[in-house]
């Protein structure tokens, strides 16, 4: 007889691990199975190169600070090695662009650029807290019930609240693209390059999509504590979250096991029984939460013939198309970025020079080709954080985008190229860079796909936008972590409230186990 | 008149508005009325020369009803039970291999998507018939099984031989021991060197049989039937006789009775099972099924709507009427209604509102009739009745009384 009790946590990346943490402190029996050697997924820290060592996830926007505390973290060895970086917008003159969250600097910008950027951040603060407000809830479902009801009025009111000019600003620009609201807003060319590749990082979608407003407000939508939008960096790199959850997992009672891959998860009767680790090996559980990604758990691990086949079709339909690549480079000194400080190397760049650029680099993913002249998100982790690397060397860890998961001509073949592509567009901009390389790494979505078993490589488990988000992640009627199969619960970034290291969707199916 | 032959693997079948039967120069030659109607793909028969006398035929010797446009699709596999199992929502395992049962499949609201029967062809092998298209849906259920799922409308040619005197004429046609086979079972004869299914069942509630066969051999099929049937009165039949012989069995037609949910656009115009009184198809104890969790919400809260007959006072046919209470309000719709020469009885399916339908509920029918070309009125008396208009015991009985 399966103890009421336990629970089996499918996968030990961030959202697991949190999930995990809340269980055991409840007094559940919690063991979570992690298919990799370490735990935290995405967020491990890992070596890829020997001596150099970087996370998948790189920066941590919207870690919420209820969980932060409420799990001790920083009693369990967590500590920023920043919690402010500035972004530089790169120019391959080296006429930079310096974005802080108050004050822009750098040559060519008006006076109507800086008073435009602190009302930019004003409204967009606003509204990203209205989205914020939403991640710490079950979503509510669509129907007539009381509790529903009183959530959905919040929200209503909410937005209401804002008051009646920015209430209609935010229905207004909430759905829509980024490239029309930074071309309202703003003059300067770079500027506008880097603030639309704020909206389209890790997405399947150029300044010209829609939607790309409310990836924008999910960005800055954290509830940190660092201010809106606030980029963070953990010494230790993004692992470090992973480890100091662990720590807090395992101090209130979980039992965490790496190296054991969940093959299959179990049926008894009309319920989840257990789970099956490739191997064989069989382990029994009332309860399984899975912190996959809702098309491996349903399609993959359950089966959909355990589900019925409209459920099954929607997450055939959950949209997942990661479309971004991460490259670790390990460097021999500190690359000089033309006009870039050595202060200023261990902040955020980007290269983005112009927002039809962007949208350039996402024209060839429409075609199955990665980008000619792509675009991409730089940091050097060991400038503030040296433990990365060996002494008097640095790591460079970038987004690249775009680079499909389904590229035509394969990944395999692909790689390569890209990659070349890649170390010729860092080049321009920073040119001893191959000089400096010792080693590199180019992890492709289908990398990611197959390293971190995320369908579609999609670091988010599924494109955030507003058709996937609340009530409809991943899909409806199954938008409060239970899924049909009794004793079954999603907690990972395929859940509401989503990706990026937030740790949310770990609390928040907690909270549905035990209300179950 | 030309027309292209219809092929399961055609992907241009558009480009023909309708199809003709494998049997249609012989219905041809039958069509006093020369009279056509579209069937889903093909054409169809209303009625040959007149509906009421073909409808005597059905239950007085025996009508040939060409059920060739019926949808039909096959599902086969190492996986075929398991899919069946989830697509359907009764109990597909105690269809035995060689059996035929009536099911209803739904969406996940447990909305009913369309009716029709499966056929167990062989070990892991099934037909589904149905009046919709459904090979979208059935291609959509098929994520997660190993089964292969083709539409086969245009593979199959069949005929409905339907009446008390269908068991001889099969027997003069030269099908030995069809007398033995029981209702909802199938056997296969020779004929002329193909195979020819004989399935006992059928949409009239009366002894009766389906005909299956390759289309080369429809129209020796149906010259066959004709030659060995004369003397026992074979008539081909149309749909209009059929639905009459359909209503008095109190079965139920999609697109007629309920609204198949693939075609509703509005919440509450669709029904699930229970509603259509099919409770008897609804197995929750076999493991998930499209609907299930939407079902099992149903049984424990209570339905919307109540399929039940009625039995109206007067002649007049209570077609598209409103039903409602004694004290006249509002109870629900008729949806398919006729005088039953069978009953003598003005007879009418009708969809009511819970918790109205209990056998033996007295109800007022508004039925509306021309005498004359004069409008008249009349609130008829109308009561529940529990058992269909036309049950008679030879349905059942095997080997069949010889006519």
């Amino acid at each position: 007889m399966i103890s009421d009790n336990s629970v089996i946590v499918v996968g030990g990346g961030h959202n697991g691990l949190v999930c995990a943490a809340y269980l055991a402190k409840a007094g559940r029996k919690v063991t979570v199975l992690e298919a990799g050697e370490q735990v935290g997924g995405l967020a491990a820290t890992r070596e890829f190169a020997p001596g150099f060592r970087a996370s998948c996830a790189h920066l941590l926007y919207l870690l919420d600070a209820e969980i932060s505390r409420e799990l001790g973290l920083q009693s369990h060895g967590l500590e920023m090695a920043s919690d402010g970086l500035r972004t530089i917008a790169l120019a391959e003159d080296g006429q930079n662009l310096v974005i802080g969250s108050d004050n822009l600097d750098g040559a060519g910008l008006g006076d109507e650029d800086r008073a435009a950027w602190r009302e930019y951040r004003r409204f967009m603060s606003k509204f990203a807290a209205v989205i914020g407000g939403l991640h710490n809830q079950v979503p509510p479902r669509i129907r007539q019930e009381r509790g529903d009801l009183v959530a959905l009025g919040k929200l209503a009111l909410k937005i209401r609240m804002l008051g009646r000019d920015d209430m209609r600003e935010f229905l207004r620009i909430a759905g829509i693209n980024i490239y029309d609201v930074l071309q309202e807003n703003f003059e300067n060319p770079l500027l506008k390059g880097a603030l639309s590749l704020d909206a389209v990082l890790g997405a399947n979608s150029g300044p010209r999509s829609n939607n790309s407003v409310f990836t924008a407000l999910h960005r800055m939508s954290g509830t940190g504590g660092h201010g809106t939008g606030a980029v963070a960096l953990p010494i230790g790199g993004l692992g470090s979250v992973a480890e100091a959850l662990a720590a807090a997992a395992r101090q209130a009672g979980a039992e965490i096991r790496t190296g054991a891959a969940v093959e299959r998860i179990l049926t008894d009767g009309d319920r989840v029984g257990g789970v099956r680790l490739a191997g064989g090996e069989e382990l029994a559980a009332a309860t399984v939460v899975s912190n996959a990604d809702p098309k491996t758990t349903i399609l993959d691990l359950l089966g959909a013939r355990h589900v019925e086949a409209g459920f099954a079709q929607r997450i055939v339909n959950f949209r997942a198309r990661g479309n971004a690549a991460k490259l670790h480079l390990a460097l021999d000194g500190l690359p000089e970025f033309r006009g870039v400080s050595a202060e200023q190397a261990g902040d955020r760049m980007v290269i983005a020079p112009t927002m039809e650029y962007v949208e350039r680099a996402f024209n060839h993913s429409k075609y199955g080709e990665y980008s000619a002249q792509p675009v991409a998100e730089i940091i050097i982790p060991t400038v503030r954080d040296p433990g990365l690397a060996p002494a008097g060397k640095h790591v460079l860890s970038a987004v690249v985008q775009y680079a499909p998961r389904n590229l035509k001509q394969g990944w395999p073949e692909g790689k390569t190229a890209f990659t070349e592509v890649v170390m010729g567009l860092l080049a321009r901009y920073a040119p001893a860079i191959r000089e400096q390389t010792l080693a590199a790494e180019l992890l492709t979505p289908e990398d990611i796909e197959r390293e971190f078993r995320s369908a579609g490589g999609h670091w988010h488990h599924g494109e955030l936008s507003l058709d996937q988000f609340l009530m409809l992640r991943p899909v409806p009627k199954a938008a409060q972590y239970r899924m049909p199969v009794e004793g079954l619960f999603l907690c990972g970034a395929g859940t509401h409230p989503g990706g990026g290291v937030m740790g949310s969707a770990g609390r928040n199916a907690a909270r549905a186990v035990l209300a179950n | 008149m030309a027309f292209n032959r219809p092929d399961s693997n055609r992907r241009d079948h558009f480009t023909d508005a309708v199809f003709p039967s494998p049997f249609h120069a012989r219905q041809n030659a039958h069509n006093q009325m020369r009279v056509w109607s579209r069937w889903s793909d093909y054409l169809s028969v209303p009625a040959y020369w007149c509906a009421e006398m073909e409808y005597f035929a059905g239950r007085n010797t025996c009508g040939v009803f060409d059920l060739t446009p019926m949808v039909k699709h096959r599902i086969s596999g190492p996986d075929a039970l398991p899919y069946m199992q989830r697509l359907m929502t009764r109990d597909v395992s105690k269809i035995k291999p060689g059996r035929v049962g009536y099911s209803v499949w739904c969406d996940d609201n447990g909305q009913v998507i369309d009716d029709g029967t499966i056929f167990h062809l062989e070990e892991g092998v099934y037909r589904i018939c149905s009046q919709e298209h459904q090979i979208d849906w059935f291609l959509t259920n098929r994520l997660g099984f190993d089964v292969t799922v083709t539409e086969e409308t245009h593979d199959v040619a069949s005929l409905a031989l339907q009446g008390p005197t269908s068991c001889a004429v099969l027997k003069d046609m030269g099908l030995g021991g069809i007398e033995q086979l029981t209702p909802f079972g199938m056997a296969w004869f020779d004929f002329e060197g193909t195979r020819l299914m004989v399935s006992r069942n059928g949409y009239t509630g009366d002894l009766g049989y389906e005909l299956w066969i390759d289309p080369e051999h429809a129209e020796a099929l149906w010259d066959r039937l004709f030659d060995a049937g004369e003397v026992r009165g074979i008539r081909a039949m149309g749909s209009d006789a059929l639905d009459m012989l359909r209503i008095e069995a109190g079965f139920i037609l999609a697109g007629q009775d309920f609204l198949p949910a693939m075609e509703a656009v509005r919440a509450g115009h669709t029904r699930s099972p229970f509603e259509l009184g099919l409770a008897w198809l609804v197995h929750f104890d076999k493991g998930v099924f499209n609907g299930r969790a939407a079902l099992l919400e149903e049984k424990e809260k209570g339905s919307r709507y109540r399929l039940v007959k009625l039995d109206i006072d007067g002649n007049k046919p209570a077609r598209d009427s409103f039903v409602f209470t004694k004290d006249e309000k509002y109870a629900g719709t008729v949806t398919s209604a006729m005088w039953s020469p069978s009953a003598k009885a003005s007879i009418a399916l009708a969809s009511l509102e819970m918790p109205h339908g209990e056998p033996g509920e007295e109800l007022l029918v508004e039925i509306y009739y021309r005498r004359e070309l004069k409008w008249n009125r009349v609130m008829a008396p109308a009561r529940v009745v529990k058992d269909v208009f036309w049950d008679p015991p030879r349905r059942r009985q095997t080997p069949p009384a010889d006519f």
